[in-house]
């Protein structure tokens, strides 16, 4: 019978996946955040630093407060989503849009970019004063996406610690800067404050590469350390919708370990620049 | 020959851990190995976070078996050796499979060792064998209690042959019962894998 199942013996590994799988079906169901095609390994590990700060014992016990606690959520989308940025992260990334993505973009009245996955907005930041150096701020349309409401918040506030501000000012040097990072912030009582010309230019926005749809016609999509969260299926959806998006020979930028390789859609991109992850849009002509 | 720890046809994978000291002591380790090796090895070797790695390079010539650095989502074949790129982690998806995360570091270190011991837990449960070589933080013990818990196997490097003791000595209190030995002990153990995969 199975009420003499004794669950005890199935592995710990066996009922974690189990209470895994219904955690992030529940999450779905009720809040429509849809972290089923995410890359599990580095989902769990998330879950397990989000089972030690609740005090749960287990996942089960995270759903339960997931359904039945009001504001819980919100709490739980912190640890799920993953707040790691930097400005000009990888520099040789920033140098080579600087001297081989922004000459044609250039060549546009308007330009427009999207930042998908832009977590706590020090990318969009980093690209907004970059364009700034380079005289094309003031006909540009940042568009800075996330899931979490929290982390755009922060990301449109435009407010980090002074401590992180020698590595930011480091990695703008070695992107090919114009000028000093210093002229685009004030800093106070242990932040630095970004100016709020910069955020002019720079619409931030709640959209989830899983669910939502294509907003607009963009130049360049830079999305980097995204892609590696989420599995193969994922991946291709996400692909689709910067294929949709991008303009004719549009630009697409990701993360230094992230590849088009195993992606469906790798047929959609050439390589523009290799060594930095940059692709072209290819013209189907 | 080594504390009479019998490693044949109980694993499925190895997870190695290192830090400062740690190339001197995979080039006992890895260029030891027989080209009939059959299991995935993975490994951590704390890196500045700034630059490429050459470790896969390097080692690729002096190794017989294939030594990659990991690429996301890339499939996990026998008989490979992968190294961590820098400045992310590396962890086993099911599969199983690489996969790469941007994730905070974990003990100011990113690839992590505990990122990838806990991660490769979850597929391989008991059919782990995890070994903690020289370095000079405690990242690694917590992976290694993990594989241990899971009923995998578990190795520190003795500390007298380590060349920085840190990481051993840590890896020592939290577990224990692992089993310690020194580096021409650890690459015996690794040998008797792929005599028994021969026979």
């Amino acid at each position: 019978m199975d009420a003499e199942i004794d669950p005890t013996s199935a592995t710990h590994g066996q009922r974690w996946e189990i209470e895994f799988r219904l955690l992030i079906e529940a999450i779905y169901q009720v809040y429509h955040y849809d972290f089923r095609g995410y890359a599990a390994a580095s989902l769990k590990r998330r879950l397990r630093t989000a089972l030690v700060n609740f005090e749960c014992r287990s996942l089960s016990q995270i759903q339960d407060r997931l359904i039945n606690e009001p504001g819980f959520f919100g709490l739980l989308l912190n640890f799920l989503t993953v707040p790691v940025s930097e400005m000009f992260r990888d520099p040789g990334y920033f140098r080579a849009l600087r001297e081989q993505v922004v000459p044609l973009l250039r060549t546009y009245p308007s330009i427009k970019i999207w930042v998908a996955g832009c977590s706590t907005g020090e990318e969009v930041y980093s690209l907004a004063i970059l364009l700034r150096e380079e005289g094309l701020l003031e006909r540009a349309l940042i568009y800075a996406t996330d899931i979490n409401p929290q982390t755009l918040a922060k990301a449109q506030a435009g407010v980090y610690d002074v401590d992180r501000i020698a590595a930011f000012t480091d990695s703008h040097q070695r992107s090919g800067a114009r000028s000093s990072l210093s002229d685009y912030y004030v800093a106070a009582y242990g932040r630095a404050v970004f100016d709020k010309s910069l955020r002019r230019r720079i619409v931030f926005s709640d959209h989830s590469l899983a669910t939502d749809s294509v907003f607009a016609e963009v130049q360049l999509i830079s999305c980097r350390n995204v892609l590696i969260y989420f599995n193969r299926d994922l991946q291709d959806r996400a692909l689709g919708l910067f294929r949709e998006a991008l303009c004719r020979k549009g630009f697409l930028g990701i993360g230094s370990k992230e590849s088009l390789r195993f992606s469906s859609e790798a047929g959609a991109f050439d390589d523009f620049v290799p060594q930095e992850r940059i692709f072209q849009k290819r013209d189907p002509a | 020959m080594n504390a009479g720890i019998c490693v044949a046809g109980r694993i499925d994978a190895v997870v190695m851990g290192a830090s400062a000291g740690g190339v001197e002591a995979l080039m006992t380790l890895l260029p030891a190995l027989s080209a009939t090796f059959n299991l995935p090895i993975f490994i951590v070797l704390h890196l500045p976070r700034d630059r490429p790695s050459i470790l896969a390079d390097i080692f690729a010539r002096k190794c017989r078996l294939p030594v990659f650095e990991a690429q996301d989502k890339e499939l996990v074949r026998p008989g490979t050796v992968y190294f961590a790129p820098p400045d992310y982690h590396l962890l086993i998806d099911k599969g199983p499979q690489l996969s790469l995360s941007a994730d905070e570091l974990v003990h100011h270190s990113r690839p992590s060792i505990d990122v990838l011991f806990e991660s490769a837990v979850d597929v391989y449960g008991s059919r782990l064998l995890g070994i903690i070589l020289t370095g000079a933080n405690e990242d690694g013990a917590e992976g290694l209690a993990a594989i241990h818990d899971a009923g995998g196997i578990t190795i520190i490097q003795q500390p007298e042959s380590a060349q920085v003791k840190t990481m051993v000595i840590s890896a020592l209190i939290r577990n224990p019962r692992s089993e310690v030995l020194d580096l021409h002990g650890i690459a015996a153990l690794l040998g008797t894998v792929a005599e028994a995969e021969n026979v």
